[in-house]
């Protein structure tokens, strides 16, 4: 039952996300980090690989499933779109990172378990991501997600409009997981 | 960044999505389709006897062969377009043309003398066939792989194949109306051979550029 609960809320939320509710996304996305870190931890070490970059494979998982949120069918659960998501981020990881691939993600995903600990070590990679955006970008992301700051104060510290605000940020984002399909190709 | 960081500027840009994945797969085709029609009124044109032609159900068939193709690649291409799709049934909707157009090369077979078979099977322009179809096709598989990347494709080689396929398809019904041969063993060779070439390119549009 928790299992289905959850997908509901899930669907929920993300039917909210969609008509511009930021703290049903915020909510949902805290959500999904859990599970996908889960399953991501297990299927690398089933793929052998280090735990050290499970974290930037997360959160390019999560930029994709942003980035990705209109290819959702609202009358469908959430469930299956993310786990296919996180399916195809995860043997695309794994792939570049020269391993051979074999995830039951799907069953991964349907056993979550609460959030795992990590280590500070797990953001090296993400950290050298954002600094590779350039300038007013780099800035204006940083500023909103380290700083937690919101667009209007972001928008008033660069004397800038929101709407230029939210271009730049949004523009940001999709480069960074551009970068992160990127970051481990030889 | 922290994980949590992202998500704050995720949350941020929650105002920020796109078109439903399937309006733009619609709008493309659409837009696709019509860059098509005008190429070929301005410079292909209808074959003169059009009004005639279009009661004859040799010519007919053309439409029910390219419109079953259109409906069924155009149908797993929007399936695919999701990352969630898994082709299997989707995939077996595509035999409905083939199966149809072996039906009807097979009645041809026994409608027509043996000595028929070969000139209607080679026709008067088999090679106008093969250049125009593939020309016709273009402007809507650019159209529809431009989509397609708006999509999350997780079978990016199928998807472009079968972007291919719904672009052949559309441009084969174009062509069919200029098109003089109408025996069911023309359309089973040229317009195969012309429809195969659209999905391979598709094919190799698709593993170029519909990795995300």
């Amino acid at each position: 039952m928790a299992h289905l609960n959850r997908e509901e809320e899930w669907a929920a939320l993300m039917r909210a996300a969609i008509d511009g509710d930021a703290a049903s996304y915020r909510q949902l996305l805290e959500s999904l980090s859990h599970s996908l870190r889960a399953a991501t931890r297990r299927g690398f070490a089933q793929a052998g690989a280090a735990l050290n970059d499970v974290e930037d494979v997360v959160q390019e998982t999560l930029l994709a499933v942003h980035l990705k949120r209109h290819t959702w069918n609202s009358d469908q659960p959430l469930g299956p779109w993310v786990r296919a998501i996180a399916r195809h981020k995860l043997i695309d990881a794994l792939r570049r990172r020269g391993r051979r691939i074999e995830v039951p993600i799907e069953a991964v995903l349907d056993t979550l378990a609460a959030e795992e600990p990590r280590s500070d070590l797990d953001r090296q990679d993400a950290e050298r991501l954002v600094n590779g955006l350039r300038g007013r970008q780099q800035a204006i992301v940083r500023a909103i997600s380290i700083e937690g700051q919101s667009i209007r104060e972001v928008a008033e510290r660069f004397e800038m409009n929101e709407g230029a605000v939210r271009v730049a940020l949004h523009r940001g984002l999709k480069a960074l997981a551009d970068m992160h399909r990127k970051a481990h190709e030889e | 960044m922290k994980t949590d960081d992202l998500i704050g500027a995720l949350a941020a840009d929650a105002g920020t999505v796109s078109e439903p994945i399937d309006r733009t797969m619609w709008f493309a085709t659409a837009g696709g389709t019509i860059l098509a029609a005008i190429f070929f009124f301005v410079a292909i044109g209808l074959r003169p006897d059009f009004a005639t032609a279009i009661e004859t159900p040799r010519f007919l068939f053309k439409y029910v062969f390219t419109l079953t193709l259109l409906v069924s690649a155009m149908g797993l291409v929007l399936h695919l377009a999701r990352p969630e799709a898994v082709p299997g049934a989707w995939v077996k909707a595509l035999v409905a043309a083939p199966v149809l157009l072996a039906l009807a090369a097979t009645a041809e077979l026994f409608a027509l003398p043996s000595s028929e078979w070969l000139p209607h099977l080679v026709g008067t322009n088999a090679l106008v066939c093969l250049v125009l179809i593939p020309t016709l096709s273009v402007a809507p598989l650019i159209a529809l792989i431009l989509a397609l990347r708006q999509g999350a494709p997780t079978h990016p080689v199928l998807a472009g194949a079968t972007a291919g396929l719904v672009a052949a398809a559309i441009g084969a019904t174009l062509y069919a109306s200029h098109c003089q041969d109408d025996s069911p063993l023309f359309v089973a060779t040229w317009y195969v051979i012309a429809v195969a070439i659209m999905a391979l390119l598709g094919a190799v549009l698709g593993s170029r550029f519909l990795r995300w």
